[in-house]
C-alpha cells in the first residue's frame, strides 16, 4: 500500500482525559498535496478532527503547526518538504496550552505582540496627505511587516517556551523593530524603555530556531540584534 | 424559555476584516461601546488576501489625476449600473481614507519623492477614458490587503476596540417590529451561544466565494452574513454579478494579481499570441475584468489553450526580470513557486478565470444602512441593520468590480458606516427589546443541527453545492443550464435541511461552524441562481449566450431578490451624483 501514513495529536477536552496520537492512512492518490489538503481529507473521515484553516495560501497565519518535528504552515507545505518514510506526524505548536486536537490557545503569543505597541507612534500633527518617505527608508520595513503572526517562529524558540511570559518572542519583537526601523514613527526612546529589562529582548540566545521555520523567510534574530543595539548604544 | 447569557453593546460589527474593522476604529475612538465579533482571529481575515491595491487618486504618481476620473472609470467598469451617488461618494472621500490609513502606519510602497507608489490597474482611464491608461492603484508591493488588514488590526487595539475573536454569528434577532437588535453567537472555542444585543448591528462579513468549485476566496468566505439578511426576510441586490479574476493560478486557485499586468505583463494563448490585442485593442490586457475572462475563456473554447487539455492560458512575466519581479510582485514569485511549481522569472504562470468577488449583496445606502422596499416598490431603511465591504451592495462596483476598488469600498464604506452610527446613538435609539419567541426564532437552525441524528454529510453536500454553481453559473450563462442548476439546488435545499452533524462536543466544534456556513452557502447560490436565471442580458459579470447584448430599455436596473417568494423584483440605479452630471450609458469598450 502506499497510503500515507499519518499520526495525528487527539484531545478533545470534554472525552479525553489525555491527549493520544491517532493513526490515519490517507489516499492522497500519488500527488504531491499540501499538508492541509491530507488535514481535509482526515476530516471528511473524522468530522471531530480539529484544526484552524482560513486563505490556504499562506498569507493568513491560521495553520501554523508541527509536521515531523518542523513547525510551518500546513496550507504551503507539499508533503514532498516534509514526509519520511511514508510517515508525516502533526502535533499543535509547542508550547501553548492545547484547546482541541491541533487547535492551540494563543492568548499568551497575542499578549506579547500587544506588548510591544504593534502600532505607528507619531506625535506630530498629521499633514493634509500622506507623510513622505524615501524608497530607502520604506526599503527598512521589508522583511518585517510582512509578519502574519502564525507563531511558528515563538512556538519554536527554547526562550519562549521557558519564559513566555517575559520574554517578547521572535514574532514580537519582530514586529517591535518593525516599528523602530519605521522613518515616521517618532516613539523610538519609549519602545526601547520597554524593552530594557533582562528577558523582553535580552533572554534570545541566537538559536535561531525562528528563522529556521519562518515560511515567509524572515529573520527575528536580526530584528532582535538591531534591537539589542539599539539598546546598547542608547545605554551609553 | 431562552435562558441564554446576553451580551450587550452599542454596537456589534460582525466580520473583522477590512471594512468591519474600519467601522470598528470609528466607533472605538469614539468611545461608544463596540465590538468585533470574527469567526477568525481578526488578521485571518480574507482582506489579508488582497495583492495589489487600493485604487485612489491620490495624484501621486500623476500630479493632475482626479477622483472624477475615478468614478467615470468606475461607473463604466461596472456596465452602468453602480449607484452613481455612491461611485462619487467613494472616489470623491477616498483620498482621506487612503491618507487615514497612511497615517496609521500602512507601510505603502513609495516613489522616489516620497509619496505613495501607484500602479496601473484594470479599467483605469485620464480624463474620462480620454487620457490613456492611468496609474491609481496605491501599493505596499504585492501584499497591500496584507498590510491594510494588520494596520487596520494595530489601530483597534491602539484604541482598545472589544474583540469577540473565534465567535460565530448564527442569525439576526428581529423584534416585534422587524427592527434588528442583534444577533445569536456562539463562542467557538466554548460553544456557549449568546444573545448579542446591539443598537446597531453590522454585517461586515465579506463574500462567499466558496459558492463555487474553483475560487481565489480563503475556506471562510461562506457568505455567512448575506445568509443571516436572507433568513431574516431581507432581499438581495445584484446576486447573479460575480467577477471571476482572469488571473487564479490553474489547478490551485489561488489569486494572481492583475498588478502582474499593470506591471507590464500579460497573456498568451498556445500559440504564444497576446490575444488581448484582438478583444481589447486599446486597453489589452487592462481591460475590464470581466472582458479579459471572458476573453480567455473564448481563447481555451476556440482551441488555443495552453496545457495537455488547453484548458488554461498563460501569464508572461519573465519579460520584466528578476528585480521588477522581486522589488513590485514579491509575493507573486512565492505563490507562483509553491502553487504552479514555476518560477516566472523563467516561466510563464499556467491561469484560468476563477471566482473571486460578489459585486451582489445586502442593499445600502452609503451611510451603510441596509435598505428593503416596501409594497409600492420604495427604498426602505431595516431599522438596526448596516452592512459594509464585501457584503453589501451600496453600489459602487455595478455588474463588474474593478480592480483596487476593493480595498477603497471596505475603508471608504466601513468608515462611513461608523461615523453615520456614532451620530445616530447620540441622537438616541430605541428599538423594542425582542421577545422570547423573538429569539427562539433566530435560534431555530443552531437548534436544528444539535438536534440532528442522521442524514447526509456536510462535507458532500458542500462540494455537491460547489459543482451545480460552477456547472450552471459560470463565466458564460444559458437559460437551459441556469434552468437545471436553479432545480438542483431546490432539491439540495431539502437534503441539507436533513443533514447531519455527527459531532456534537462544544470546545472548538469545527464541524458545527461548516453545518452552520453550508445554511449560508446555500442560501447565497439560490439568491444567486435565480438572479442569473431572471436576468435576461448580458450586462459586466452576467454573460448570457441566449441575451448576448446588454438591455437598457429593461435592464439598466438593480436587481432585488425577495427570499420569501423567491422573487426578482427590480430597483432604479442612482444616476444623480450630488456634484457634477451624470455619467449617460454609453456601450462599453476598452
Amino acid at each position: 500500500m502506499s497510503n500515507l501514513q499519518v499520526s495525528i495529536y487527539r484531545y478533545n477536552p470534554e472525552t479525553d482525559s489525555a491527549p493520544y496520537m491517532q493513526e490515519f492512512q490517507v489516499d492522497t492518490k500519488g500527488r504531491d498535496v499540501m499538508v492541509l489538503d491530507v488535514l481535509h481529507m482526515m476530516k471528511e473521515e473524522d468530522s471531530g478532527l480539529a484544526f484552524r484553516r482560513s486563505c490556504r495560501e499562506g498569507v493568513c497565519g491560521s495553520d501554523g503547526m508541527n509536521m515531523n518535528g518542523k513547525n510551518g504552515l500546513a496550507c504551503i507545505t507539499p508533503l514532498s518538504d516534509v514526509v519520511k518514510n511514508n510517515k508525516l506526524t502533526l502535533r499543535p505548536l509547542p508550547g501553548l496550552p492545547v484547546i482541541r486536537d491541533m487547535v492551540v490557545d494563543m492568548g499568551l503569543f497575542y499578549k506579547q505582540y500587544e506588548r510591544i505597541q504593534p502600532y505607528l507612534q507619531n506625535d506630530t500633527p498629521e499633514p493634509a496627505i500622506e507623510r513622505l518617505q524615501s524608497p530607502e527608508e520604506r526599503d527598512k520595513l521589508d522583511g518585517l511587516y510582512e509578519c502574519i503572526l502564525c507563531a511558528c517562529c515563538s512556538t519554536s524558540c527554547p526562550s519562549f517556551w521557558w519564559n513566555p511570559e517575559k520574554f517578547v518572542g521572535p514574532a514580537g519583537l519582530l514586529q517591535s523593530y518593525r516599528f523602530l526601523a519605521d522613518s515616521r514613527d517618532t516613539a523610538t526612546s519609549e519602545r526601547l524603555s520597554n524593552l530594557e529589562d533582562p528577558f523582553s529582548v535580552f533572554r534570545c540566545r541566537g538559536i535561531m530556531n525562528c528563522v529556521a521555520v519562518c515560511p515567509k523567510g524572515l529573520n527575528p534574530t536580526r530584528a532582535i540584534g538591531k534591537i539589542r543595539e539599539m539598546l546598547l548604544a542608547d545605554a551609553t | 424559555m431562552s435562558n441564554l447569557r446576553s451580551l450587550t453593546f452599542d454596537a456589534i460589527i460582525i466580520g473583522g476584516g477590512g471594512s468591519g474593522l474600519r467601522a470598528a476604529l470609528e466607533l472605538a475612538k469614539s468611545g461608544k461601546k463596540t465590538a468585533v465579533l470574527s469567526k477568525v482571529f481578526p488578521t485571518r481575515s480574507h482582506t489579508v488576501s488582497a495583492q495589489g491595491g487600493i485604487t485612489c487618486a491620490i495624484a501621486s504618481d500623476d500630479p493632475n489625476d482626479d477622483w472624477r476620473w475615478h468614478m467615470y472609470d468606475t461607473v463604466k467598469g461596472g456596465d452602468y449600473i453602480a449607484d452613481q451617488d455612491a461611485a462619487e461618494y467613494m472616489c470623491s472621500e477616498g483620498p482621506k481614507a487612503v491618507f487615514e490609513l497612511e497615517h496609521m502606519g500602512l507601510p505603502f510602497s513609495r516613489l522616489d519623492n516620497g509619496r505613495i507608489y501607484q500602479r496601473p490597474f484594470g479599467g483605469q482611464s485620464k480624463n474620462f477614458g480620454e487620457g490613456g491608461q492611468a496609474a491609481r492603484t496605491c501599493a505596499a508591493a504585492d501584499r497591500t490587503g496584507h498590510a491594510l488588514l494588520h494596520t487596520l488590526y494595530q489601530n483597534n487595539l491602539k484604541n482598545n476596540t472589544t474583540f469577540l475573536n473565534e465567535w460565530y454569528a448564527v442569525d439576526l434577532v428581529k423584534n416585534a417590529e422587524g427592527d434588528v437588535v442583534g444577533c445569536i453567537a456562539m463562542c467557538i472555542e466554548t460553544g456557549e451561544v449568546v444573545h448579542v444585543k446591539s443598537k446597531a448591528t453590522v454585517l461586515a462579513t465579506g463574500g462567499a466565494g466558496r459558492i463555487y468549485a474553483s475560487t481565489t476566496n480563503a475556506l471562510i468566505n461562506t457568505g455567512d452574513g448575506i445568509g443571516m439578511a436572507l433568513r431574516a426576510g431581507f432581499p438581495m441586490q445584484d446576486m447573479e454579478m460575480w467577477q471571476f479574476h482572469p488571473t487564479g493560478i490553474y489547478g490551485a486557485g489561488t489569486l494572481v494579481t492583475e498588478g502582474c499586468r499593470g506591471e507590464g505583463g500579460y497573456l498568451i494563448n498556445k500559440d504564444g499570441e497576446r490575444f488581448m490585442e484582438r478583444y481589447a485593442p486599446n486597453a489589452k490586457d487592462l481591460a475590464g475584468r470581466d472582458v479579459v475572462a471572458r476573453s480567455m475563456v473564448m481563447e481555451i473554447l476556440e482551441g488555443r489553450g495552453c496545457g495537455e487539455k488547453g484548458d488554461h492560458v498563460f501569464l508572461k512575466l519573465d519579460h520584466l526580470g528578476e528585480e521588477v519581479l522581486g522589488k513590485r510582485l514579491p509575493g507573486i514569485v512565492e505563490l507562483s513557486k509553491t502553487f504552479a511549481h514555476i518560477d516566472p522569472a523563467k516561466d510563464p504562470i499556467p491561469v484560468v478565470p476563477t471566482c473571486h468577488y460578489m459585486m451582489g449583496g445586502i442593499p445600502t445606502n452609503v451611510h451603510g444602512q441596509a435598505i428593503m422596499q416596501d409594497e409600492g416598490g420604495n427604498d426602505q431603511i431595516v431599522n438596526g441593520l448596516f452592512a459594509c465591504g464585501e457584503a453589501a451592495c451600496v453600489s459602487v462596483h455595478g455588474a463588474n468590480r474593478l480592480g483596487g476598488n476593493s480595498l477603497l469600498d471596505l475603508v471608504v464604506f466601513g468608515r462611513a458606516a461608523g461615523m453615520f452610527i456614532e451620530s445616530a446613538l447620540n441622537e438616541g435609539i430605541e428599538y423594542l427589546d425582542a421577545s422570547e419567541s423573538d429569539i427562539e426564532s433566530a435560534m431555530k437552525r443552531i437548534t436544528r443541527w444539535n438536534d440532528s441524528e442522521g442524514g447526509e454529510s456536510i462535507p458532500a453536500l458542500k462540494a455537491e453545492l460547489q459543482d451545480i454553481m460552477q456547472t450552471s453559473f459560470g463565466v458564460f450563462r444559458e437559460e437551459k443550464n441556469m434552468q437545471d442548476g436553479v432545480k438542483k439546488l431546490a432539491e439540495l435545499r431539502g437534503r441539507i435541511a436533513d443533514a447531519h452533524l455527527p459531532d456534537k462536543s462544544n470546545a472548538f466544534n469545527t464541524a458545527r461552524v461548516e453545518a452552520l456556513e453550508l445554511d449560508n452557502l446555500m442560501e447565497v447560490a439560490e439568491a444567486t441562481a435565480i438572479a442569473a436565471l431572471e436576468r435576461k442580458e448580458s450586462r459586466g459579470a452576467h454573460s448570457r449566450y441566449d441575451y448576448p447584448d446588454r438591455d437598457d430599455v429593461n435592464w439598466l436596473k438593480h436587481s432585488l431578490y425577495f427570499p420569501a417568494t423567491k422573487e426578482l423584483k427590480q430597483r432604479d440605479v442612482n444616476f444623480k451624483p450630488k456634484t457634477m452630471d451624470t455619467f449617460e450609458p454609453k456601450v462599453r469598450t476598452y
